[in-house]
């Protein structure tokens, strides 16, 4: 391929992330051959020791696609989203974090103050009795000292700046990435601008090999560990909640191959704008009880529906954060 | 409300068969009430889907009530047992966003209780005033 054509720049970022999405970059193993002889990496924190100011310094529009992963938590993380969108052709919103908000926008249950109360005053590990806290800015005899400040609320990245694409996942298929990577580098036709990529449109349902009767019917939910999972039923008809119905397919449905039910990091499929809600109608539509005392018996068991049904998908729902 | 009266904006998700009958009657009837719901009629109270619950408190309103046709009377035969299963579900998810629960409401009202329907609006509009003006939408239009 060398000579033929110009090599694609190529950049991965992470924000409020695990690492986890960079890790599964990693995990195309030999293949990264073929990736680094088709593209030059120009920034990967993970990887490479390239600083923020060398991205500073690139002309606008110098890199061909980002992957952005992570979420918006704070004002780092909002200074790389739009200095990665100015300098980037295509910017991908990478991973359930960039996609959604993912599991750090759970705190969105939380206020800031709550937050740093908890965790500077609170946690039984702490002792500090000046309840001092972080502060972005201090005056040391040295000169001026800044950190990132923390924001009340995270913000999935279209929160923040314009996505070209989203590939979904926590983290991401491997195989998927390197599916939609061939095809950016082959030049092949591109779905329109705003499409999640590297997934499919079905319900994870759809697609799940589990033995599945039309009538689900339920009397109590379960926690995974408090029922023995015959592995082949329906999880929901042995009422194990499980994300499958809310949930895009794509994914190989590696957890449920694994015996766990699918926590829904894909996302809604296309056309679902809330995935809680659609849950919520969901588990609704296979309670087996008709008086309300019998029906508020069966949700009992259900202790976090928010953190449950919006485990990745809080900070684009559409009541997105605590109301205060 | 420093002297501005607070008007609440109610969202009502009617069934066409029991419920907006219902309404329509208070009206035909010529009965007073509130004048702060918004009537949507659906075919069934089975089809309120949680997402419009969440979409009317996203969008503003201060309340939202759902009626549908008392237990076995449903046209559809059990659309208002799902009604009601979502119902007890979204409570519960509203408290824990922060919604105030008395902001969501259920009720079955037939085609022949124009005058409870009635009663129903003034009291929940009642209700609303005493909460006061819902901040949902302004604290998910904020960002920081
Ligand atoms: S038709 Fe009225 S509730 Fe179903």
């Amino acid at each position: 391929m060398a000579g033929d054509k110009p090599k694609l720049k190529l950049a991965v970022y992470w924000a409020a992330a695990c690492g986890g999405c960079c890790v599964s970059v990693l995990d195309v193993h030999e293949k990264l051959f073929d990736v680094v002889s088709a593209a030059d990496l120009v920034f990967w924190p993970i990887a490479l020791d390239t600083k923020y100011e060398d991205v500073e310094n690139m002309p606008d529009k110098y890199i061909d696609l980002t992957l952005f992963n992570g979420a918006v938590r704070n004002s780092e993380n909002e200074h790389m989203a739009r200095l990665l969108r100015k300098k980037s052709k295509t910017l991908v919103a990478y991973g359930s974090c960039a996609h959604m908000g993912g599991i750090p926008g759970l705190a969105n249950f939380s206020t800031r103050e709550e937050i740093l109360r908890r965790v500077f005053e609170e946690t039984e590990s702490v002792v500090n009795t000046d309840k001092i806290r972080p502060v972005p800015e201090y005056t040391a005899k040295e000169g001026v000292l800044e950190i990132p400040e923390f924001y009340n609320d995270v913000r999935s990245l279209s929160l923040v700046v314009d996505v070209d694409y989203y590939i979904p996942g926590c983290p991401p298929q491997t195989e998927r990435l390197l599916e939609v990577f061939t095809a950016i580098v082959t030049g092949a036709e591109l779905p329109p601008k705003g499409s999640v990529v590297g997934a499919d449109n079905k319900t994870q349902c759809e697609e799940c090999t589990r033995k599945k009767s039309e009538n689900k019917k339920i009397k109590k939910f379960y926690r995974p560990w408090e029922i023995k999972d015959d592995g082949e039923t329906c999880f929901l008809e042995q009422g194990v909640i499980c994300m499958g119905p809310a949930t895009r397919a794509g994914c190989g449905h590696r957890c449920i191959k694994g015996n766990a039910p699918c926590r829904g990091c894909y996302g809604p499929p296309s056309g679902a704008i809330d995935p809680g809600a659609k849950m919520m109608s969901a588990i609704a539509g296979i309670i087996d009880e008709k008086e309300p005392e019998e029906i508020s018996r069966v949700i009992e068991d259900i202790a976090d529906p928010g953190g449950y049904f919006y485990r990745f998908s809080l900070p684009v729902s559409l009541i997105r954060r605590k109301v205060q | 409300m420093d002297g501005l009266e607070f008007k609440p904006r109610i969202v009502a998700f009617l069934c066409n068969w029991c419920s907006y009958t219902g309404a329509d009657l208070a009206g035909t009837s010529r009965i007073e009430y509130k004048a702060n719901v918004r009537a949507i009629r659906l075919m069934c109270s089975g089809r309120i889907e949680p997402t419009l619950v969440l979409k009317a408190f996203s969008k503003g309103a201060d309340g939202v009530l759902l009626c549908g046709c008392h237990p076995g009377d449903c046209h559809y035969q059990e659309g208002n047992y799902r009604c009601l299963r979502r119902y007890l579900l979204l409570q519960k998810y509203i408290k824990q966003i922060g919604i105030e629960p008395e902001r969501l409401k259920l009720e079955w009202i037939s085609a022949s209780e124009g005058k409870q329907f009635a009663d129903l609006v003034n009291s929940f509009t009642e209700t609303i005033i005493e909460l006061g003006p819902s901040k949902t939408k302004q604290t998910i239009t904020v960002f920081k």
